[in-house]
């Protein structure tokens, strides 16, 4: 890419397309929508962590007046068998039915076991009161050192764990084991002149999206069934529904509605095929809203983990090795964010001998899901905690002893790859020359510092620019827009076509419309779908100049096209985009491009956090007094939204580090489940958050974007935990920090 | 189940609606009058997605029933602004990329002219905590709050 170049919109701060739909209440959500003729599906859930289902017992509820259709898992003939790539990971499809109805048991309090489309939410709801389950009750284990001991109750007689050098011979809950590793890690402690071990414990934690999971759908046997729902990807929606229903592809459309937040959690399905299947089996449409508890009990929040870091530095601050041990929480199916976990954790460091191990482990708690940089802040936290001690024993400043170890272009990563030009360098001295860092800290106050990597995907993006008569053009994408990157869509085909933002209008189209279109995650969209809209826009140009040049019967070498008019080198004339888009039927059809790519080079964005903390002795409440969060973009393209996913990112990190935690009691039921209990960060919690955008160009793509709706959820966890220590004059090892938690350390002397 | 008569005013317009005992003022909203502008987000109070003016107080919808609606005089997003006439508030939540999902939005901007109409010059810290009541996880409220304090300037400078 070119860089030092002019941009007209890249890098403005726009008024998003969408934004006028969303501030006058009149944009569409899911549960928004409604049909004629609709019910109402609700849906049973489980009281007990674990047992068995001996029978269901539905025909009271199904004599109910206005009750039109019940389902249980009994109903769902696919799915038994294989796995399918969905949202940022393979999806194993016999899971996902036992976990969107249970078989024949009940993995977790709040597990759905069946479901009733009734004429209202009302009359749905007494009839699930008239459903017959009968439990065999059995031992159920919540925490993670438990499940992995060899007397613990399974979950799953068929789990064996994978990866381990001897085959098992009986089942577990650890699902898998996995190892990474370089160099010599034995040699690489024998250098070292400090070594400090920690061990640490996290919660699982919430995306916490303000809308709950809803969808309306509308089965049609002979035609094509409709789906509309809150997604963050509605080709994997329409692919998990296919495959667990048996519906060909086709014969399934998704239809996007907005999406109020997500944060990974809405990468996955749990009303739509129950609504599907409600559906065929009552003949009218149905929709299905979940309330806030539910969200909470049965919808997927991050893994707890327990984590282990061992750093070995020299006098110097050469950071000799690093080793990592992790066991992360995946609820009642496997796959919690593990192996990304591993991957990450030491990531931010050149360091030659590195060695991680890990377990996913599964036990009576609701499934996890996709949340922001999946698996990293977990392993990452322990890292920064125990690499800030490193700094305070050696007595060098947290961010020399950083600088001096960064990863950079060419360091060697324990997943394989060296890493690309990367901008880590950058945010360090960004954050070294900040005010805030420079900046004393007042008497009782803790200062906190941390790093944070995560890798950003590319994938597949399907786009098109269609232009119209008048010379406006329609953006139609397959992302859905979760952030605002409508606006970020609309400022990349502007600055192609070289005209106004509204005369382009960007629209998130339906699974028929566009071929496949990749799960908005990974920070994937504006760099992956903006980079096959600049494709698309790159071939409208060509078309253009094509047309233009056989007006003029000139070569389209012998025409340029800039700001939206057509010029003649060879002569004097000129054409506009507007002019020739009107005369298009008339000089070889209407004009179009189009792009479906799978898009590679995703540039890694590292971000570097700063926090400074106080402490009530009494209460153990900690106030963030100062916050700073400093990311690598590659290429702003609009530095309001791209400050808006730090400044987000920073918040549910920081919610994580302080508040947020599932509470279980003895009989393993959720006592948080609401957002009374489960305390996500309030506007009176906070101070502004300060921003930096640091700017390393990602040579992969044409504006040098890099994803960064992820890293900056990262470093919060021990920017907050080491700030928090170090005003307490404690090393943290367990988040959240609350109160009950920070005071007891206070006590403890 | 018998329902009853409810007539009331809803920005501006006079409507009747029948709703059962247990229905909520936001699901009459929703699902009778179909303004789906004000959100559900937990149905608890806890969250102010169906932040409501009810008589000029600030309320959350779900925690009032509809039959509570009856001679009352309500205030929802629907009545602020239009997509070709935003109020200041809308027009600042945009320049200020004030909103990622935009589902809290529509409370916010009901909660946040409520405080503008009570006080037209709060602080920062007045800001933060009248608006504690709604909660937004994309934004981190950082740009929430300049939006709704650049908006009371705007306002303040305009009267």
């Amino acid at each position: 890419m070119s860089e030092a170049r002019d941009f007209k919109y890249i890098g403005q701060r726009t008024i998003r397309p969408d934004g006028a739909d969303k501030v006058t209440g009149r944009a569409n959500y899911a549960a928004d929508f409604a049909l004629p003729g609709m019910i109402w599906g609700k849906i049973l859930r489980s009281p007990h962590a674990h047992a068995k289902v001996l029978s269901i017992d539905t025909s009271k509820a199904e004599a109910r007046p206005g009750v039109y259709a019940v389902a249980t898992h009994a109903d769902f003939p696919g799915g038994e068998g294989g796995s399918i790539e969905a949202g940022e990971s393979a999806v194993n499809l016999r899971d996902l039915s036992r976990n969107i109805l249970a078989d024949d048991k009940v993995l977790y309090a709040g597990h759905a076991v069946a479901a009733v489309a009734a004429v209202s939410e009302r009359v749905a709801e007494e009839a699930l009161e008239l459903i017959e389950v009968s439990y065999e009750v059995l031992p159920h284990v919540m925490e993670i050192d438990d499940a992995m001991q060899a007397d613990a109750p399974v979950l799953h007689e068929d789990m064996f764990t994978k990866g381990l050098e001897e085959e098992p011979d009986k089942p577990s809950n650890v699902a898998t084991r996995t190892e990474l590793k370089m160099g010599d890690i034995e040699a690489g402690f024998a250098e070292a002149d400090v070594i400090v071990e920690r061990e640490f414990k996290v919660s699982r934690a919430h995306q916490g999206y303000i809308e709950p999971h809803a969808c309306t759908v509308r089965f049609d046997e002979n035609g094509q069934s409709l789906i509309w729902c809150s997604t963050q990807g509605h080709f994997d929606v329409r692919a998990l529904n296919s495959q667990l229903l048996g519906i060909e592809l086709s014969r399934l459309k998704v239809i996007p509605a907005e999406i109020g937040g997500g944060f990974g959690g809405k990468t996955t399905v749990y009303l739509e095929p129950i609504a599907l299947m409600l559906s065929r089996k009552s003949g009218k449409p149905v929709k299905m809203v979940m309330d806030r508890d539910e969200v909470f009990m049965a919808t997927g929040p991050t893994s707890a983990a327990n984590v282990k870091a061992k750093v070995g530095a020299k006098k110097d601050g050469t950071i000799t090795a690093m080793q990592g041990w992790m066991a992360y929480d995946a609820g009642a199916f496997a796959g919690s964010p593990m192996m990304p976990g591993v991957m990450t954790m030491f990531t931010p460091y050149d360091c030659p001998n590195v060695l991680v191990e890990g377990y996913d482990v599964v036990l009576n708690r609701s499934k996890t899901a996709a949340y922001r940089a999946p698996g990293a802040p977990q392993s990452e936290f322990a890292a920064e905690m125990v690499v800030n001690e490193v700094a305070e024993q050696l007595g060098m400043d947290p961010i020399e002893l950083r600088l001096q170890n960064a990863a950079k272009e060419g360091t060697q990563t324990i997943y394989g790859p060296k890493l690309k030009r990367v901008g880590l360098v950058e945010c360090l001295e960004a954050a070294k020359n900040s005010p805030h860092y420079q900046a004393a800290l007042a008497a009782g106050q803790g200062r906190g510092i941390a790093a944070g990597f995560w890798f950003n995907i590319g994938g597949s993006s399907s786009v098109t620019v269609n232009m119209h008569s008048d010379g406006t053009g329609s953006i139609i994408e397959g992302s859905p827009d979760i952030g605002g990157s409508r606006a970020s869509m609309q400022m990349m085909v502007a600055e192609v076509l070289g005209i106004p933002l509204d005369r382009l209008k960007p629209i998130v189209a339906d699974t028929d419309t566009l071929p496949y279109n990749g799960t908005t995650g990974g920070s994937r969209t504006t760099f992956a779908t903006g980079m096959a809209l600049i494709e698309a826009a790159e071939k409208v140009v060509e078309e253009v100049k094509a047309r233009a040049a056989a007006l003029w019967n000139v070569t389209a070498e012998q025409v340029e096209y800039a700001d939206g008019v057509v010029r003649n080198l060879a002569g004097e004339e000129s054409i506009s985009l507007a002019e020739v888009c009107k005369s298009a039927a008339q000089t070889g059809g209407e004009i179009s491009g189009s792009a479906n790519i799978n898009a590679r080079g995703a540039g890694p964005s590292f971000a570097v956090h700063l926090c400074d903390v106080e402490v009530d002795q009494e209460t153990g409440k900690v106030d963030v007094t100062r916050y700073t969060a400093i990311q690598d973009a590659g290429k702003a393209i609009h530095p309001g939204y791209v400050e808006g996913q730090y400044q987000g990112g920073a918040v549910q990190g920081i919610g994580w580090a302080l508040n947020e935690e599932y509470v279980y009691n003895e009989q393993g039921q959720m006592d948080n489940a609401g957002f009374l209990d489960y305390r996500v960060p309030l506007a009176s919690d906070l101070p502004m958050i300060e921003t930096v955008v640091v700017e390393v160009p990602n040579a992969f793509h044409p504006y040098g974007v890099r994803g960064v709706g992820e890293s900056g959820i990262i470093p919060p966890l021990a920017a907050v935990g080491w700030a928090v220590g170090n005003a307490i004059d404690r090393k943290v090892e367990e988040l959240p920090c609350s109160p009950p938690r920070v005071l007891s350390m206070i006590q403890s002397g | 189940m018998t329902k009853t008569h409810v007539t009331s005013t809803v920005n501006g317009d006079a409507v009747e609606f029948l709703c059962e005992p247990g229905d909520t003022l936001l699901d009459v909203l929703r699902n009778d009058l179909q303004m789906t502008g004000t959100k559900e987000g937990c149905g608890s109070g806890d969250c102010g997605a169906c932040s409501v003016m009810l008589n000029d107080r600030l309320v959350c919808a779900c925690l009032v029933l509809g039959v509570e609606a009856e001679g009352a005089d309500i205030g929802t997003i629907e009545g602020i602004g239009s997509n070709d006439r935003l109020h200041v508030l809308q027009e600042k939540f945009l320049e200020h990329a004030a909103l990622q999902c935009g589902i809290c939005t529509p409370g916010l901007i009901v909660a946040a002219k409520a405080l503008l109409d009570e006080n037209p010059d709060p602080t920062e810290e007045e800001t933060r905590y009248w608006l504690a009541g709604n909660l937004c996880r994309c934004t981190g409220y950082d740009k929430i709050i300049r939006a709704v304090m650049d908006a009371a300037e705007t306002m303040r400078e305009s009267a």
